[in-house]
């Protein structure tokens, strides 16, 4: 019912809602009611499910339990209803979904490169003419959409060769020609500019007078306030609330989101003497890609936080650190290490001079899935139980009192790395790193999917490291993580670092304030600077 | 444990079976020159593809090695030809050629790893392109014809194919060596744990401060060594190289990788496997020439079989839990 300016008329609802992936559930019994002519914003922290949760709306991703309802619609699907009327989704996918009107915008988009504009508009969706595709109707129509978006982009340019910002413009364009009725936009804005942000409310304004029912993520509370007119809050895959926007401040929507007890899963970290040498100072690195430098140090005995939301660029600071990534090419950056300017160009560079870096990637870039434990155990440190010849007497001695000291728990010895659970991989990951012996461990994303006993377990060796006298970062999408942890907090907004939290400081809402781009140092340190 | 035993002990049974096929088609087959035979023959492919094997473990393909093979012969050839003019010893002459093509051997392998790692252009695409420039050009050197050992010169040298030590001829010697030196590359050092790493996973050998372009650089220069040996041990069987020495050597050399139970994605490489899939291809050979039951000309054909049959017992697409 495009046509329907019925503002109360429901698009979507879902009841119960429940996703698990493998035997962990993350979305646990969401219950949500999505109105035609209507932004609905979803909030919530990074990890509070709220792309698993859009995922399965738009049916990219089945739902493990619970009930979905969607206005009747002309397709196979709901055929038989009444026009209007709710119709239980029994069988759901991404092409059902599409075809009844349900188009989800993803974050990374959805586009072919190697395309033009007017073929990935209407991909999988082609006019024809006879046998042969109408690409003269297909134009003419691409620029119409195109139009309605207020966007000059000429339909047979190619994807690869558009800004960011008019990728995201063809997506819009994409979902007009599916005629969308419930559009769900994962974090739009994070690539545009002001001014296209203000085109993008406008036509989401005029998408809402159409009755279209729109589902909106931001981390950009300010954006929320202004678009939103109901407000959903997740955290941890819990259902916070549904509200009207109307009834919440700023300050509630960060005070519901992040609004949790800290518990005695963290073990308590001496904070280092103030007196303490820094055991790593890096001065102005310029990430490739990013332009910004960045500086920030870290104290002998010290447990640096990074926080800071997906994509602001915390992972590449530290890669480019240890030199997985190369800095950009005209930068001066400097890492000082222990007093001395050290050029860490090679991973192997930085573990010889005892950096280490514990990707968050697990399965990507941390083990060798079809390969044994003790192989995966020693890669990283290899050159100890070499003089000639491997010692495998000596590596697997090693490997032994790994499995004790990390506790890594396995059938028996001769399984494959991709056969064990998410916490005893990443176990295996950090005695894989910490048979290098490094004084500075940098670890992303310690505990990432895996349970809380395993977490616990993790925290507590993190405690024993420092104790020993380590120095160590973490990066941590997971706030609590990263109060519970450490002593001090940098926090990432855009590539740079938006203010590092000391004491007090470290607190939930102030962190969310930082990395959300309300609050902000730079701006000081950069004013500073002019006078 | 059937899936270990059958991974592992897979292409020895086959060399078993094929061998007893062997003795049941002619008595001639047992007898010591034809064994000698098919050893000797055997070690040209089997050099080459232990080298290919850590190419293919570390996740590479080297399709050039039969065009090198080629090109290496040629420059050998010219080589001694052309000392003969200023040096008296031969065997001075053939030791300087010795050197010459283990030193040509390593930069073409050089030359396929650069342009892989810090070209990052596919192996498949780097080799095709050398396959071509070496084939040329010593096509070229011979100026389409084929070049020759003086007859002095190959007099002396051929004693290095055609002589035996505790009755196995030089080249079987040298094979085996090479076999023995691969094996504790591979299994037992560093280098060989960094190239089933790299093979299986790139990205984790990178996490893992292994120098990833250094380790595939290196296994190309390995495999150029390997076919500069086999070409040291193949010059003095015919004393002369052509436009068409060494066709085909690289698909026999990936039949035999293949054959022995290496992965072809690599990640997994075996050397004894790659000694036993060159003996098979050569054995398949020697078979049908003393046999009357399949033409000769299928030869190919059924190489290609067997490749296949191997391929599809390793990947276990017969089990049904898999």
């Amino acid at each position: 019912m495009p046509e329907n300016n019925n503002q109360n008329m429901t698009m979507m609802s879902v009841t119960q809602l429940r996703k698990s992936f493998a035997d962990v559930e993350v979305l646990h019994g969401i219950d949500l009611q999505i109105n035609a002519g209507e932004v609905h914003a979803i909030l919530g922290e990074n990890g509070a499910g709220k792309s698993t949760l859009v995922k399965i709306l738009s049916g990219f991703e089945p739902a493990s339990s619970g009930e979905m309802m969607l206005s009747g619609s002309t397709t196979s699907n709901t055929a038989g209803s009444v026009d209007g009327a709710m119709q239980k989704l029994s069988f759901w996918n991404n092409e059902i979904a599409e075809q009844s009107g349900v188009v989800l915008i993803h974050q990374e988009f959805n586009l072919a490169e190697q395309l033009s504009v007017s073929e990935n508009i209407f991909l999988g969706n082609e006019i024809r003419k006879g046998l042969f595709l109408d690409k003269k109707s297909m134009h003419e129509k691409s620029r119409t959409y195109l139009q309605n978006l207020h966007s000059d982009i000429n339909p047979d340019s190619k994807i690869s060769d558009l800004a960011v910002s008019a990728k995201q413009m063809v997506e819009l364009a994409k979902a007009q020609a599916k005629h969308a009725r419930l559009l769900i936009l994962d974090e739009p804005t994070a690539v545009l500019t002001q001014q296209e942000s203000t085109v993008l409310f406008e036509l989401i304004e005029r998408l809402k007078q159409q009755g279209v029912a729109i589902v909106y993520i931001s981390h950009k509370l300010d954006e929320i306030e202004q678009i939103a007119d109901s407000i959903t809050v997740l955290r941890d895959g819990e259902l916070i609330g549904n509200y009207p926007a109307r009834e919440l401040s700023k300050d509630d929507m960060v005070r519901l989101m992040v609004g949790r007890e800290l518990t005695s899963l963290y073990p308590n970290i001496p904070a280092p003497d103030t007196e303490s040498a820094q055991a790593l100072s890096v001065e102005a690195l310029v990430v490739s890609g990013v332009g910004a430098p960045v500086s920030f140090s870290l104290r002998k005995g010290e447990v640096l936080g990074f926080s800071g939301l997906v994509g602001s660029g915390r992972t590449a600071l530290l890669e480019t650190v240890v030199g997985l990534r190369k800095q950009a090419s005209s930068a001066k950056g400097k890492v000082i290490l222990n007093g001395q300017q050290v050029d860490l160009n090679h991973p192997a560079t930085s573990r010889n001079l005892g950096i280490a870096y514990l990707t968050k990637d697990r399965k990507g870039s941390g083990l060798l899935l079809d390969k044994g434990l003790s192989l995966n155990f020693s890669l990283f440190a290899l050159h100890k139980f070499s003089k000639i010849l491997l010692d495998t007497k000596k590596e697997e001695e090693a490997f032994n009192a790994a499995v004790d000291t990390f506790d890594i728990r396995m059938k028996d010895s001769s399984v494959t790395a991709g056969k064990l659970s998410g916490g005893n991989q990443q176990k295996l990951l950090l005695a894989k790193v910490m048979e290098a012996e490094p004084g500075i461990i940098i670890i992303d994303e310690p505990t990432r999917g895996i349970d809380i006993g395993t977490k616990s377990q993790i925290y507590h060796f993190i405690a024993e490291l420092v104790a020993a006298g380590h120095s160590i970062i973490v990066i941590s999408s997971d706030i609590t993580e990263i109060i519970g942890l450490s002593h001090r907090v940098a926090v990432m907004y855009h590539g740079e670092i938006a203010g590092v939290l000391e004491d007090d400081e470290i607190e939930e809402e102030e962190i969310m304030r930082y990395a959300t781009g309300l609050k902000s140092k730079l701006l000081e340190i950069h004013s500073a600077e002019q006078v | 444990m059937p899936k270990i035993d059958l991974k592992t002990a897979g292409p020895f049974i086959a060399l078993v079976a094929i061998f007893i096929i062997g003795i049941l088609v002619n008595d001639a087959f047992l007898s010591t020159g034809n064994i000698s035979n098919i050893l000797a023959r055997s070690s040209f492919i089997g050099i080459v593809a232990i080298g290919a094997t850590f190419v293919i473990t570390a996740g590479g393909i080297d399709l050039s090695v039969g065009s090198m093979a080629a090109f290496i012969s040629g420059c050998m050839i010219l080589l001694m030809n052309a000392l003969m003019e200023s040096i008296d010893s031969i065997v001075v002459i053939i030791f300087l050629a010795v050197l010459a093509s283990v030193g040509i051997g390593a930069l073409a392998g050089l030359i396929n790893g650069l342009l892989t790692t810090k070209a990052k252009i596919e192996a498949f695409i780097v080799t095709l392109g050398t396959m071509g420039i070496y084939r040329s050009l010593v096509t070229y050197m011979a100026d389409g014809g084929t070049l020759s050992l003086s007859f002095t010169i190959g007099d002396v040298y051929s004693e290095v194919y055609y002589g035996a030590f505790l009755g196995l001829p030089y080249p079987v010697w040298v094979f085996f060596a090479v076999a023995i030196i691969g094996y504790v590359l591979l299994n037992m050092t560093v280098f060989g744990r960094h190239c089933f790493a790299v093979g299986s996973n790139e990205s984790v050998a990178r996490y893992s401060a292994i120098h990833v372009d250094r380790v595939k650089t290196a296994t190309y220069m390995l495999q150029g060594v390997c076919v500069s040996i086999a070409t040291i041990i193949y010059v003095p069987r015919l004393g002369s190289a052509s436009g068409q020495t060494g066709i085909l050597w690289e698909l026999e050399a990936i039949a035999a990788v293949i054959i022995g139970g290496t992965m072809l994605k690599g990640g997994y490489g075996r050397i004894w496997g790659t000694v036993v899939g060159a003996l098979i291809l050569t054995l398949i050979g020697n078979i049908l020439n003393l046999t009357d039951a399949v033409s000769n000309y299928l030869n190919g054909a059924v190489q290609g079989i067997i490749v296949i049959v191997a391929v599809y017992l390793q990947r276990g697409a017969w089990r049904r839990d898999s």
